[in-house]
């Protein structure tokens, strides 16, 4: 499985993806600067998390409009596989190439803090490896989190079941509509979400409930 | 001689879509004595200066900045004006 | 030129005998842009005229010390070739006048202390003062503080993990804001700030000058009165992200050779960074301030000398090697320019629109600068037992106090810090020191910051003692070895003798258990006239500890693991009340004596309880410290809702025992027959060993009678802080 992480200026959770994938896959991923026209070759796309220009303007707004993102946008349309985790999810709906938008937390302050999921979604390729219904722990970091789509959008996600991850009863950090914590794309290549799966994939940092996502991830993509 | 045209665009958020800190803020007027606040929305102004002299041209080039990057219109709705 | 008169002298905080200390050096009247850089050289927050005499006596040296006080940050060897670069500095009167926006460039500036060394910084603390709870003002100082720590360091992408917040009347007016960052370098990758050799080009790079802060060296140097609310407009404003360009653009060059020496505009911006710069390298600095990258037009160059813009750097780089560095910042899109040259003139020269309006000896401003050996009052330690009511139930007592504004759980403050980003945080807040993994290896640094305000006005120098054992205690309870300290010394005008012996006292007190503890002071920052028409703060050395350990999976956390283990407690108790937190909360009184640290025997359990920990014995270890030792077990059981039965037989009074603050004491819980072993080696080495009971249960029970459900404290202690700011009007956010 090849991988790349793409940079934005002050994304910051660049290498934590990379030791992530690093760690998962026993492969070193590209790391692509974001104003690369030109993706290289490979299975999968990181859109990591950060504050991509300062979250000024908009959170990911500035970022979705980066020279790289036609590439990315090109990788997804040719079915490849794109993942973005926080800030990457912010891009990732600024950029359209998911539904909805992340809005400021409903208790108006930035939470750091390790939230129950459910995964609701195991078909598709980032999930696979999971069970239905099973509750892992991934910690959350954001102050724009909440997941906002209008009636209609969200119906479709859940009829489509495109929902992935939602907050378990109880632990919705930041007010997202239905509780959701991530969505697939209609081709069901890629994936966002707001937790940080990569910060659950090492013992001796409290948890491992991520990996089966790298999991799900090599066994796609190999 | 250079002209150039000032704009401001007023971003705000679509009817329906929640807006905590407007509510926060409503919600301290309220505290403060002023009872006679409703609704409160909150939104952001953005002032801009732009060459030219052509005000239709400047405002379908606005037009055309909001819906790229100045807003997102999933959530938030815009208005331009010139001066 | 301007002439320049007696009162433009006092506006610059200059006395009379410095302001002809000045026309001596100079052979002539100043200029006005001289004059404001003589004011921001020589203010306290510059040249530590009140204290420096004292500083001296600290111990700053160890074989793992690699550079002591007087750079930007300090240095230490943690093996393999590693180093940590730590340092804690203040930025109080800023953030009490804008809170969102001082705190966060006090996180900016600390972070561009440590980065100019070639750090990455890994890890964030803040020690926080504000005033009483139910003050008007605190709600908003604490919501824009904790917002403006979050905004800076979360942007960064730097864990805050950990720190000290305190509520107390004497911080009314004065708040206490005191960031510290830890760095990680290679010891071959260090970077200093001495400006050696001639013919080399300075180099400006990061964010535009505007007129930002002007004078905000001078104001963090004078008493605060009503008026001073009115200077919001020199607060500069923090761009986090231009400083993680900054960041990732200073570490790209730094992976080169091109750099002769760097250092962040900071306080007094330009001035201080050239200034300092030619100072340490031996050599003149000339600038010509029309290359200086500005952001507004017409600024002056007595504006731009003094301007605070954030996120700016001063290089200087070897000749030739100017592209090289232009194309790094041009990359990260920050502003490069080459402003100066470095001279063999030993002097600071400053041209702006083809004038020279600067030039004067940069010895004037460093060496030159006044110290003074400030009088000062001795006064005798408050002694004496406080009276208590022994009737008192020690249980609700245990509540009130969980649930009281100091003691409460702070959870409400760091989650909204990222604590977890760079995925190498081990421990998190809550525990006894944070815990950060040296990336990419099985070594971690424990990090801590503290310090107990209440002792330290009864009695400076036990203060200043406890608040560096306690620092070495935390990182001992966590099975780390404690190196190295930062200081950050927060006191009131010092040029009220009765101040005055209160800082003496107090760094005599950090010298003599730096000493005895071996745990050198690196570096630090003093932070003096924290006082309101006449009021001053509870004296507050700050101490910000950093240790090493080998092995991250040998770690100890507060927490009871398991049901069944044997509560164990190491160190004496004599049941010492005065100033204590039960004193305080309970009975509603703040006297007595502060309690004593005996030093040796601080030495010998802290170096014991260690060894548990490192040979794996041991995995639950708490010290004791505000509260006492029941509050200790209560914060055991509260993390996973593990009760305790506990009780000594024969006691004689239960209060002093179970809430006095005696020194040097751990808890620690040990499966029986482990628990059995530790008991017979620590009487065999003289150490005063204790069981107090056993874990399990969902209750602390007190001598199997009395007993409290942990969801019941749990609840208070929980709920005293977002109780407390739901009461805030408007949250401040970012």
């Amino acid at each position: 499985m090849k991988s790349a992480v793409i940079v934005f200026p002050a994304s910051n959770c660049d290498r934590d993806a990379k030791v992530a994938l690093e760690q998962m896959t026993g492969k070193t991923p590209h790391m692509v600067w974001h104003q690369d026209s030109e993706l290289p070759d490979v299975d999968l796309v990181v859109l990591p998390g950060g504050f991509s220009y300062g979250d000024y303007l908009r959170c990911g707004a500035m970022a979705s409009q980066s020279a790289v993102m036609k590439s990315v946008k090109a990788h997804a349309d040719k079915g490849g596989m794109v993942l973005g985790v926080c800030n990457g999810f912010q891009v990732l709906t600024e950029s359209h190439m998911l539904p909805g938008a992340l809005m400021r937390n409903a208790g108006l302050k930035f939470v750091c803090k390790p939230v129950g999921l459910e995964v609701e979604e195991t078909q598709s390729g980032f999930t696979r490896k999971y069970e239905h219904g099973q509750r892992v722990t991934f910690p959350v970091a954001h102050g724009e989190g909440s997941y906002f789509a209008d009636e209609e959008t969200l119906n479709r996600l859940e009829g489509e079941n495109r929902v992935a991850f939602r907050y378990a009863k109880g632990e919705n950090p930041n007010g997202s509509a239905r509780n959701i914590a991530g969505i697939l794309s209609e081709k069901r290549n890629v994936l966002g979400l707001m937790p940080h799966p990569e910060r659950v994939v090492d013992e001796v940092l409290g948890g491992t409930d991520g990996r089966n996502l790298f999991h799900s991830l090599i066994e796609t993509l190999s | 001689m250079s002209s150039s045209l000032k704009a401001r665009v007023f971003i705000t958020l679509k009817n329906g879509v929640l807006d905590p800190q407007g509510k926060a803020i409503g919600h301290a007027l309220n505290g403060l004595g002023f009872g006679s606040v409703g609704e409160v929305r909150q939104g952001k102004v953005i002032d801009l200066e732009l060459s030219g002299s052509d005000a239709e041209k400047a405002k379908t080039e606005l037009k055309a900045m909001c819906e790229k990057l100045l807003a997102n219109t999933v959530i938030e709705k815009y208005e331009i004006e010139l001066k | 030129m301007t002439q320049i008169t007696a009162a433009m002298v006092r506006e610059h905080g200059l006395s009379d005998p410095e302001y002809a200390r000045i026309l001596e050096l100079m052979g002539r009247e100043p200029t006005f842009v001289e004059l404001g850089i003589f004011s921001v050289m020589w203010s306290e927050h510059c040249s530590y005229k009140s204290t420096r005499a004292h500083l001296k006596k600290l111990p700053t040296k160890a074989p793992w010390v690699i550079q002591g006080p007087g750079e930007n940050a300090g240095v230490i060897d943690i093996g393999d070739g590693d180093a940590a670069i730590f340092k804690m500095e203040s930025h109080n009167h800023p953030s009490f006048i804008e809170p969102y926006q001082g705190a966060a460039t006090g996180v900016g500036g600390i972070m561009r202390d440590v980065f100019t060394m070639g750090a990455r910084p890994i890890a964030m603390m803040n020690a926080l003062r504000f005033g009483e709870p139910d003050h008007p003002k605190t709600r908003h100082l604490v919501s824009g503080v904790v917002s403006g720590i979050g905004g800076y360091g979360n942007c960064m992408g730097v864990p805050t993990v950990g720190g000290e917040v305190n509520f107390h009347k004497s911080y009314n007016g004065n708040i206490l804001v005191n960031a510290m960052c830890v760095g990680l370098a290679r010891q071959d990758k260090i970077f200093l700030s001495a400006a050696k050799g001639a013919g080399n080009p300075v180099v400006y790079v990061g964010s535009k000058t505007g007129r930002d802060g002007i004078h905000g060296a001078t104001m963090a140097s004078a008493e605060f009165d009503d008026a001073s609310e009115e200077k919001r407009p020199t607060v500069q404003v923090g761009d986090p992200f231009t400083e993680k360009l900054l960041l990732e653009a200073c570490l790209e060059l730094m992976a080169t050779d091109a750099i002769i020496a760097i250092q962040d505009m900071g306080a007094a911006g330009l001035t201080s960074s050239s200034a300092e710069m030619g100072d340490k390298g031996g050599s003149g600095i000339e600038l010509d301030l029309d290359k200086v990258p500005q952001r507004e037009a017409n600024m002056t160059a007595y504006e731009m000398m003094l301007s605070e813009s954030q996120e700016r750097m001063l290089a200087v780089l070897k000749p030739g090697r100017e592209a090289q560095a232009e194309a790094i910042f041009k990359k990260w899109e920050l502003d490069f320019a080459v402003i100066g040259i470095t001279t063999n003139t030993n002097r600071l020269v400053i041209k702006h629109k083809g004038k020279v309006e600067a030039d004067m000896p940069i010895t004037a401003l460093s060496d030159a600068a006044p110290i003074y050996e400030r009088p000062y009052t001795e006064r005798k330690p408050l002694t004496g037992e406080p009276s208590y009511d022994k009737k008192k139930n020690v249980l609700a007592s245990l509540k009130t106090i969980l649930a009281s504004p100091d003691m409460a759980s702070r959870r409400w403050v760091w989650e909204q810090y990222d604590h977890t980003v760079m995925a190498d945080t081990v421990q998190v807040p809550g525990g006894d020191a944070a815990v950060v993994r040296v990336h990419g290896s099985n070594k971690a640094l424990a990090i801590t910051t503290d310090v107990t305000p209440r002792y330290c006005r009864p009695d400076p120098f036990e203060g200043g003692k406890q608040a560096v054992a306690e620092a070495w205690r935390n990182l001992t309870a966590v099975g780390a070895v404690p190196l190295a300290v930062t200081d950050n010394l927060n006191y009131g005008n010092p040029q009220k003798p009765e101040i005055m012996w209160e800082i003496v006292a107090g760094i005599d007190g950090i010298g003599a258990a730096c000493r005895a503890l071996d745990f050198p002071v690196i570096g630090g920052n003093c932070s003096l006239y924290n006082e309101t028409n006449g009021e001053g703060i509870l004296p507050t050395p700050a101490i910000g500890g950093v240790g090493l350990m080998q092995d991250v999976t040998k770690m100890a956390t507060v927490g009871f693991k398991r049901a069944g283990d044997v509560v164990i407690l190491i160190g004496e108790t004599k049941g010492h009340l005065g100033q204590s937190i039960y004193l305080r909360e309970i009975e509603g009184r703040e006297e007595g004596a502060a309690p004593k640290v005996d030093l040796g025997i601080e030495k010998k359990n802290g170096d014991f309880v260690r060894k548990l920990i490192q040979a794996g014995r041991v995995d639950t270890v708490h010290d004791v410290s505000d509260g006492g030792l029941l509050v200790a077990v209560a914060e055991m059981a509260m993390v996973r809702g593990i009760g305790a039965s506990i009780g000594l037989a024969g006691l004689p009074d239960a209060i002093p025992f179970w809430f006095g603050e005696d020194q040097a004491r751990y808890v620690i819980a040990a499966p029986p027959a482990e628990a059995e072993k530790i008991r017979t080696e620590a009487q065999g080495a003289g150490i005063t060993v204790a069981g107090l009971g056993k874990t399990g249960g969902d209750t602390i029970t007190l001598d199997d009678k009395d007993s409290v459900k942990i969801a019941a404290l749990k609840d208070g202690f929980e709920s005293w802080f977002p109780n407390f700011m739901a009461g805030e009007e408007i949250p401040v956010t970012n």
